[in-house]
């Protein structure tokens, strides 16, 4: 056992600390306003080797693993969440990483972490949420071509992006619904692709959602992701076992930032003739965050320690993820709470974080099916 | 990082579960009932190594950490709370180990793993619970010795115990509350000393509490640990860093067990034409259950591992020992619950545990102390 980062990680850490800290703060609120993606903070973090740290170097990433890609997340989202979305750019990487033929690693990963390509992946639709299985859009074969239909719903980077990984229906008759489904690489300059930015949303508005259309979309059937059709839905499942763990840290990072701002104000305010901090109604409330955060982040370091290690464990990314995910709702509430009046204007910045801890619990599987997986592990099937 | 026990711990987990499955089932009943000490468990736990793995080798211990005890103590605990104390035949030890000088150690330590003493330590007073800097018990110099006048009470082994580490008013006059103590080491077959066991407890009835008289109790000035007057407060608090991770431990023990009969349960119980697992709502509350011992787990890890690093945290043993004991109380609720009515009587166990898991939120300092340690840790002094 060691629980300790090595110098590596910690360097890692601090420095995207140092950028968090010097470039987020002047962007965060105006990004947020406007619903825009930062795309010049997107290009100077992948300048400075934030982005896809977890790519191999052979595909122009530093093949570093999900453990620092973590610590990234972390301190960024300490910062400002939706200022963060800028390393969600390779979002569905992992797919390619995990199962691409050798030529699509070479076409496409490397474009990510030099700041040329923003990707994403497209799974929900407006019908299948939870429920996977159900997922609709199709993938005809006509000759050398996959002809692409249907709707993609909640799509991040689904306006920016220059690629999308689609889970399509490509074997409607197969008897197992699981293997019905492929993953297919889909360019968004495509005929036929059209993508709509999803405005309004709680929070995390500087990310990029969209709604995205299919009509008639071609793609060569080069780009099927992997060997065989029919595999779709398992290479999904593995890559939420490590964009999970990712969504998870965002939790932690949330909360951590929410935490710091307001044990500075309970130092600052007086009230009653004294700091906030002073009444132990305060310091039971900081003590409780606190906790909740120090748990949330030893599943979360466990859970990519594992993945980084080939020991995927299904059931303990589940519970780090709906554990921080909770908890980051819980803490981000009592910073509000220990704000009053302040934390509920947009002026200070604790409306935002209140809006952007909200994701968590809902994005990359919802904690409800985060529980149905912990529970299947622990019981079998019933 | 590395989150993987070693197989040296992997062996003493293993042993422990194992001794305590084949021992503890079938008198734990039994003792709760009769509220006495397993004398003959205890000698066998000593017979096999399990006493006092944390002393070192040249006092007749194993040399092993603070978390090789601690993970002993949750395979006990998962077993049984109330056999699975003793275990603690070693409290205070630790303050023997870590301030005694050489005859000390060589005469106190040895008899404890060989099973021939049983310890304690008496830091609580009918007066002073969570404000230790109130105890009152007196310890005067009386020419080349101590006289010492008091009463402490909840004092874990209080009745079966050998020696017992009492803390003492030796400075009253000090400037600081803190300075003012001194451990010593109090024999129990000095005149003087009357031990009352307390029966009744609400739980963890086969480990002996007692209420402490002394009365003109002579000690010799020898029995003083460490060289000089008014170390006592500070020397608690050193064993307080290490007894809040063993008390974590049994959080997570006592929660374990509860989720393993848990699970056992609603996979052999039906309703509704149904085994009661299949429900949702039963697997949430599972799946929950494993999540908050699973955190629990990492937290007592990490903080078991940085004190056998001799990076002592605070902050992290209280928020590891207060979410254990909160944990405990938790899942032996749910466990409780979801066996409905024979959950609630005595045949099934799962009453003892409910009743036994209480006690990690009050012993070792109560949770709210915690909650004050870790305030403190996070704002300073305000």
């Amino acid at each position: 056992m060691d629980f300790e980062l090595t110098d590596e990680q910690k360097a890692i850490k601090k420095a995207a600390r140092e950028f968090a800290e010097g470039m987020f703060p002047e962007v965060a609120e105006e990004c947020d306003l406007n619903e825009t993606f930062p795309k010049a903070l997107w290009k100077k973090a992948c300048d400075l080797g934030f982005v896809g740290v977890f790519i191999d170097e052979a595909y122009g990433g530093p093949g570093l693993g999900l453990m620092e890609n973590i610590l990234i997340m972390e301190e960024f989202c300490r910062v400002d969440a939706g200022c963060a979305s800028v390393v969600l750019t390779t979002l569905g990487a992992e797919f390619i990483l995990l199962y691409g033929r050798e030529e699509q690693k070479k076409k496409y990963l490397p474009g990510l972490t030099r700041g040329e390509a923003i990707m994403g992946m497209a799974i929900t639709e407006p019908d299948a949420g939870s429920d996977v299985s159900s997922v609709s859009t199709v993938a005809r074969r006509v000759n050398d071509r996959y002809v692409i239909n249907g709707n993609k719903m909640f799509i991040t980077n689904g306006s920016i992006a220059d690629f999308l990984i689609i889970l399509c229906v490509t074997n409607e008759n197969e008897k197992v619904r699981s293997r019905r489904h492929s993953a297919i690489l889909v360019e968004t300059n495509r005929k036929g692709f059209e993508a709509n930015q999803l405005k309004r949303k709680l929070g995390m508005r500087a990310s990029d959602t969209a709604e995205i259309h299919f009509s008639d979309v071609e793609v060569p059937l080069e780009n099927l992701i992997g060997e065989a059709e029919g595999e779709g839905f398992y290479q999904l499942m593995a890559v939420f076992n490590r964009s999970r763990v990712t969504v998870a840290m965002i939790s932690v990072g949330v909360a951590q930032g929410g935490l710091e701002k307001a044990i500075s104000y309970a130092k600052q305010r007086k009230q009653f003739g004294s700091p906030l901090g002073s009444f132990q109604g305060i310091q039971f409330k900081l003590a409780d965050m606190a906790s909740w955060i120090e748990a949330s982040r030893a599943l979360c370091y466990k859970a990519a320690w594992m993945v980084d290690h080939g020991k995927i464990d299904p059931k303990l990314i589940s519970m780090a993820k709906w554990f921080a995910g909770e908890a980051a709702v819980k803490v981000i509430d009592e910073v509000v709470q220990i704000h009053g009046g302040y934390g509920y204007l947009g002026e200070y910045g604790i409306e935002r974080l209140y809006r952007n801890a909200k994701l968590a619990e809902i994005v990359e599987g919802t904690k409800e099916i985060e529980k149905l997986i912990i529970a299947r592990e622990l019981l079998g099937r019933m | 990082m590395d989150f993987e026990l070693s197989n040296e711990q992997r062996d003493i987990q293993k042993a422990a579960r194992e001794f305590a499955e084949g021992e503890f089932q079938e008198m734990a009943r039994e003792y709760d009932r009769k509220e006495e000490f397993p004398r003959d468990l205890w000698k066998k736990a000593c017979q096999l190594g399990f006493i006092g793995l944390f002393i070192k080798e040249e006092y007749g211990g194993q040399g092993l950490g603070i978390l090789e005890h601690s993970m002993v103590m949750e395979e006990f605990w998962r077993v049984d709370p109330g056999c699975g104390n003793i275990l603690l035949s070693v409290f205070g030890s630790e303050i023997i180990q870590l301030f005694g000088r050489e005859e000390q150690k060589k005469k106190y330590l040895p008899p404890l793993p060989r099973g021939e003493a049983i310890m304690g330590t008496a830091i609580t007073e009918p007066d002073a619970g969570s404000d230790i800097t109130s105890i009152a018990t007196r310890a005067k110099k009386d020419k080349d010795s101590y006289l010492v006048n008091g009463t402490k009470q909840f004092i874990t082994n209080g009745s079966i115990a050998d020696y017992l580490v009492v803390i003492c008013v030796t400075n009253p006059e000090a400037e600081s509350r803190l300075k003012r103590f001194s451990a010593l080491i109090i024999e129990t077959n000095r005149p003087g000393v009357e031990a009352t066991k307390i029966t009744g407890k609400l739980g963890i009835r086969a480990s002996d509490t007692a209420e402490l008289h002394f009365s003109e109790v002579r000690v010799p000035q020898e029995n003083l640990i460490g060289t000089q007057e008014g170390q006592g407060f500070y020397q608690t608090m050193q064993l307080f860093n290490i007894n809040r991770v063993i008390a974590a431990s049994q959080g997570v023990g006592v929660a374990q067990g509860a989720l393993d009969k848990a699970i056992k349960h609603v996979k052999q119980r039906k309703q509704f034409g149904q085994f009661i697992g299949a429900f949702q709502a039963v697997q949430f509350k599972i799946a929950e259950m494993a999540t908050w011992v699973e955190a629990a787990r990492a937290l007592y890890y990490k903080a078991g591992w940085m004190i056998d690093h001799g990076k002592v945290d605070p902050k992290i043993i209280s928020i590891a020992k207060y979410l254990a004991g909160e944990v405990g109380v938790k899942v032996a609720n749910e466990a409780l619950q979801l066996h409905g009515g024979y959950g609630y009587i005595a045949d099934y166990d799962i009453e003892r545990f409910y009743r036994d898991a209480k006690i990690v939120e009050i012993y070792e300092g109560t949770k709210e102390i915690e909650k004050n340690t870790i305030a403190r840790e996070l704002l300073g002094k305000l």
